[in-house]
């Protein structure tokens, strides 16, 4: 680790301003991506700006239409959370299914958006729920938020206060995890809304991306049947030491019939 | 048997220490006025180092002082030698380039050490070790083990085409005639693939230099302080063996990869003297993937022949074995006479003939991994012989029984040299398929298939040579040391025993099962007994622990000691009974004169050995502490039948672990418990070999793709089965106490019972390992393609 000068805010407002007067300022909210980065020396900020532990960012409210999440929500709280699992049961799921219990236990839903990690869960279901997300700023739409390998659409300075999640009809989430890291190989995220159905996917591309072909055969028939015959491309989908594009492409069929049939279980 | 004596399944002293975070690990220990070493390591696998500027580093705030080579050879530091000198099979000596502690005119691989720099804090030396520019002019790297014979590249001037050795073993013109008769030759060819150690713990060393008195002491995470203490004092740094004491406190895991002298602890015992304080370095987690000595890596091909039934008749092998940039200490035994002279297995082949060839390339240094050779030369055997069976159409666990070799034909010499003492194949194997049900195999993977999943069943019966080493052997075969064992006896004056050993415990238990082995023999009470290890100034010599040989080696010197002490304690009591000494029979720790209910205890004997009041001081001196060394007659030969059963997901190509049966022959045990454990773990970390964990570099650059946990998969709780474990007991004839040793035997025996459970499984030949995802959902679509057909 580099020296940095270490901020802890008592309100967002107070966050805000240390962020934008700092040369170099970073967030830090569960620390999961950000103290590895810094303990292998990989970056060199010169401030960090602490909004873990504020209590203004860290809530769960549900209201029927809609379950809205504070962006330093930890995973664990989501998963565990009781309206979370009455109204999007997969959220929690996948909540759940991130990294490990002290993982969960730290890790923020904000701090995984923000970072846009091409194998990090919640980008799918953000995609597929068609969330909202809050900033200091604007109101995001998911479709405008994920921008590319570690990109999103946050401007500099501005922070994630909040996810809004509109209640599904049926939705469900599968994860092939990557067998070393754990983080998605493939996840995919499908849902059926009044608004219609979506598919989203992560793990496969440079950021989570909707799977249009599958959302089209399934508008019809939301099962695991009226996806079967659509042939997903590998082209442009990533490749590594575990997995090659062709099996991903593979994977993104297997993973989005068998979140389909929990959707529908 | 008592509550704490031998077969007692007596919980871990130690534990409580680990488990409270009360141990003390090499990095717990801070010296008055120490300073931090940081390394500055290559960024790149193979090139031409330049100029070194350091100017800049050293002008830095808390730095002490930054080293390069020059330093060393100005100082005459020596390189890092290597334990075994191996004789090709053209009679000449391995070709043996030297290893400099820090490189010299070229790095050989990514991580290798350019400089040293300490510093008043860690994060000072951090900040001056990427201060100094180094000039490195890149070469094209040696990567692939098969290839480097062949590569445009050679990593050292001395072998121009890689090779290290070329080594053989066996009869070759009788193995060629058994082929040429051969009704029958299955062939395979495989990649055993190259493995990183991950001790929980990693590498650690801090020097410290007494200008007082000219001693030096080095804490270090090793297995073996004494061999530190030998090569680093004797072969780098000139100290001699009264001037430097090595201290492996406690140590979080080996798994071998603590057995070597690593350039990174002679290099704080140096430089604590140049700069007059005492010199900490711990490794970071990905320094540890990078510069610990890996595993494994051989690519072989392996020919079986046999007659139309099924018996051998005679086993071909050829391998390449890497052994990355440099030699490790061990490293050209590990593939040579750690791997061939396995190559009978628990068969009676008649005829065997095996080539070896070492070569070098631009990666970390390879060298023992748990089994060290022998899971190497298991899944050689244990695969092949599996697919004799399936070419055959023989059940895989009769085409064993067949060719084992019967319990009536023990001592037996096999064609590869090793003379096997005892051991009962067939009872294990039977035992094992009784555990895991082999007969209604059938139902089970029908009930599968039902569930979309492929079932399948895999065997290995395994056997390994270990408890290293009768000395006359290992110095034949080029071994530059003894490999005996040391140990002490020492009653104090109230009677409670400190026992001495010169075996290292990392992991293994041996302050229980120590004390349980002394406990029963001399009858004190468990608790009154201490054991210590890892100090080269509180034990006589030792040669550590590795190879599976504590017990073997290291508690036969106990028992040896433990006869002394007892022969002692006999003329003792027949002094202070006024008896004759061949009347004194001792039993649960007490001295009874034949006949009688006259008796004094341990505990009385010892006090009079102490206070010496009435004591017969002319024929006998005082005191009751014995000393004994051990060199063992042979090999101890621990074997037995592991049956992996797996499931496949043929549309993810996930394989599940869905039981396992381990029935071993460790002769006599001391403590079950302890003795399941080092099972458990062994199989844990062959699933790990077989399923999970492969060490990549990349090909071109030579960097190593799997530098961190993120892409180096370890195997976790939820990876593994729940084991059925038994054993059976066939004691070891020529030690005194029948035992084996059974550290290495879950990690010789997995791998080739999982593989050979996946490829019947998929009902395919083979596969390599790690059995991915990917690797298995590729042979399941090309299965499932023959199967359309
Ligand atoms: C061992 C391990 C396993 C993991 N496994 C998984 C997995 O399986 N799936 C998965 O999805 N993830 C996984 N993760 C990542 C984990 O989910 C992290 O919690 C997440 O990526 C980052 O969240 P954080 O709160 O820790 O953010 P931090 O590390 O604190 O910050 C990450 C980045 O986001 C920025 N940031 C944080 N909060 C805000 C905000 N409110 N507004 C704007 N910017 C912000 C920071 O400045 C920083 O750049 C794993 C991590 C580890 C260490």
């Amino acid at each position: 680790m580099y020296n940095f000068a270490y901020h802890r805010p008592g309100s967002l407002a107070e966050a805000e301003r240390k962020l934008k007067a700092a040369a170099d300022g970073r967030l830090l909210a569960g620390g999961q991506t950000l103290l590895p980065t810094l303990k292998q020396r990989l970056a060199k900020p010169s401030d960090l700006i602490d909004i873990g532990r504020l209590a203004e960012l860290s809530f769960i409210k549900a209201d029927g239409r809609s379950v809205q999440i504070g962006a330093t929500t930890r995973h664990a709280t989501v998963a565990a959370s009781a309206e979370v699992r009455k109204a999007i049961p997969a959220l929690a799921k996948l909540a759940g299914g991130i990294g490990d219990p002290q993982v969960r236990n730290m890790g923020t839903i904000g701090g995984s958006l923000a970072n846009s990690d091409p194998a990090a869960d919640y980008p799918a279901a953000v995609l597929a729920l068609g969330a909202t997300i809050h900033t200091t700023e604007r109101a995001i739409a998911a479709d405008d938020f994920f921008k590319g390998l570690f990109e999103t659409a946050l401007k500099p300075g501005e922070i994630i206060k909040s996810v809004s999640f509109p209640v599904p009809e049926k939705a469900g989430y599968m994860k092939f995890a990557q067998p070393a890291s754990r983080f998605c190989m493939v996840g995919v995220f499908v849902c059926k809304a009044g608004s219609g159905v979506r598919v989203a996917v992560t793990g496969a591309g440079p950021c989570a991306f909707r799977q249009s072909a599958m959302e089209k055969a399934l508008a019809s028939n939301f099962s695991a049947a009226a996806i079967e015959s659509v042939k997903v491309s590998p082209a442009g989908l990533n490749a590594d030491i575990h997995c090659s594009a062709e099996y991903r492409a593979h994977l993104v069929g297997v993973m989005a019939r068998r979140a389909l049939t929990e959707a529908n279980g | 048997m008592t509550e704490t004596g031998i077969g007692a399944r007596v919980k871990r002293k130690e534990d409580f220490r680990f488990l409270t975070g009360q141990g003390t690990y090499t990095d717990d220990i801070n010296r008055h006025g120490q300073a931090h070493a940081c390394f500055l390591r290559s960024p790149h696998a193979h090139a031409k180092l330049g100029a070194i500027n350091a100017a800049k580093a050293k002008a830095m705030p808390g730095v002490l002082a930054v080293f390069t080579h020059a330093d060393l050879a100005a100082d005459k530091v020596g390189g890092v030698p290597c334990g075994f000198g191996l004789t090709q099979k053209n009679g000449k000596p391995q070709i043996e380039p030297p290893h400099p502690a820090l490189a010299a005119g070229k790095v050989r691989y990514a991580g290798d050490a350019v400089a040293m720099v300490v510093a008043e804090t860690l994060a000072q030396a951090r900040d001056a070790a990427e201060a100094i520019e180094v000039g490195y002019s890149e070469l094209p790297a040696v990567v692939d083990t098969a290839g480097a014979p062949r590569a445009k590249s050679a990593v050292h001037d001395e072998a121009p085409n890689n090779v290290c050795f070329e080594w053989e073993i066996g009869d070759k013109a009788k193995t060629d005639e058994a082929f040429a008769k051969a009704a029958n030759v299955s062939k395979l060819e495989f990649v055993n693939n190259r493995l990183i150690p991950n001790a929980m713990e990693p590498r650690a060393a801090v020097g410290e230099y007494d200008r007082a008195t000219g001693n030096y002491t080095l804490y270090t995470t090793s297995q073996n302080p004494h061999v530190i203490r030998l090569l680093m004092g004797a072969f780098v740094l000139a100290i001699p063996e009264h001037r430097l004491r090595v201290v492996a406190p406690d140590v979080g895991g080996g798994f071998g990869s603590k057995i070597f002298h690593y350039a990174e602890e002679a290099l704080v015992t140096w430089a604590c003297r140049k700069v007059g304080r005492p010199v900490k370095w711990t490794a970071e987690r990905s320094e540890s993937f990078l510069t610990d000595a890996h595993g494994r890596d051989h690519v072989t091909k392996v020919e079986l022949a046999t007659d139309r039934e099924g018996n051998f008749l005679g086993l071909r092998v050829h391998s390449i074995a890497n052994l990355g940039a440099y030699l490790s200490t061990f490293a050209p035994m590990v593939p040579t006479w750690l791997y061939a002279p396995l190559f009978a297995g628990q068969y009676r082949t008649p005829a065997i003939h095996a080539e070896v060839i070492g070569v070098f390339t631009n990666t970390s240094p390879v060298d023992a991994y748990r089994g060290a050779g022998r899971p190497e030369a298991t899944y050689v055997v244990e695969r092949i012989v599996e697919t004799a069976a399936r070419d055959l159409k023989l059940d895989p666990a009769e085409i064993r029984r067949k060719n084992f070799i019967a319990p009536a034909q023990f001592p037996y010499t096999t064609p590869v040299v090793l003379q096997y003492d005892s051991g009962q194949y067939a009872l294990a194997m039977d035992k094992a398929c009784q555990l895991i049900d082999y007969k209604n195999f059938a139902k089970r993977k029908a009930e599968a298939e039902k569930r979309g999943r492929l079932r399948g069943i895999g065997f290995s019966a395994y056997i390994e040579a270990c408890g290293v080493a009768p000395s006359a052997v290992a110095g034949a075969i080029g071994a530059r040391a003894g490999l005996y064992e040391a140990g002490v006896i020492r009653f104090h004056p109230t009677g409670s025993v400190t026992v001495i050993t010169g075996t290292h415990s990392h992991g293994q238990g041996h302050e229980t099962t120590f004390a349980q082995l002394v406990s029963d023999r001399l009858g004190v009470p468990y608790d009154s007994i201490d054991v210590v290890h890892g100090d080269t100034d509180r034990i006589p010599f030792g040669m550590g622990t590795y190879g599976s040989r504590s017990i073997a080696v290291g508690g036969s010197a106990l028992s040896k000691a433990m006869d002394k002490i007892v022969d002692k304690g006999k003329r003792i009591a027949a002094h202070l009974m006024e008896a004759a000494v061949q009347d004194i029979e001792f039993k649960n720790g007490a001295f009874r004169v034949a006949g009688t209910d006259k008796q004094k205890t341990i505990q009385e004997v010892a006090f009079a050995a102490y206070v010496p009041h009435n004591y017969p001081l002319n024929e006998l001196e005082p005191g009751l502490e014995e000393t004994a060394y051990y060199d063992p007659a042979n090999f101890t030969y621990p074997a037995g039948t592991h049956i992996a059963e797996v499931e496949v997901d043929p549309q993810t190509g996930q394989v599940e672990v869905v039981d396992w049966a381990a029935v071993d022959d460790f002769g006599n045990v001391i403590n079950p418990m302890i003795v399941e454990g080092q099972v458990h773990g062994g199989i844990a970390q062959g699933i790990g070999q077989a399923l999970l964990e492969g060490c990549v570099y990349d090909d071109r650059s030579g960097q190593l793709v799997t530098g961190s946990y993120m892409d180096y998969c370890m195997p976790r709780a939820d990876n593994l089965p729940s084991y059925r474990v038994d054993m059976t007991h066939t004691p070891c004839p020529h030690n005194p106490l029948g035992v084996k040793g059974c550290g290495e035997a879950g990690a010789i025996a997995a791998p080739a019972a999982l593989m050979n459970a996946i490829t019947n499984a998929l009902g395919i030949k083979d596969l390599a390992m790690p059995a991915t995802p990917e690797r298995v959902w590729r042979a399941a679509q090309a299965r499932g393609a023959r199967a359309a057909e």
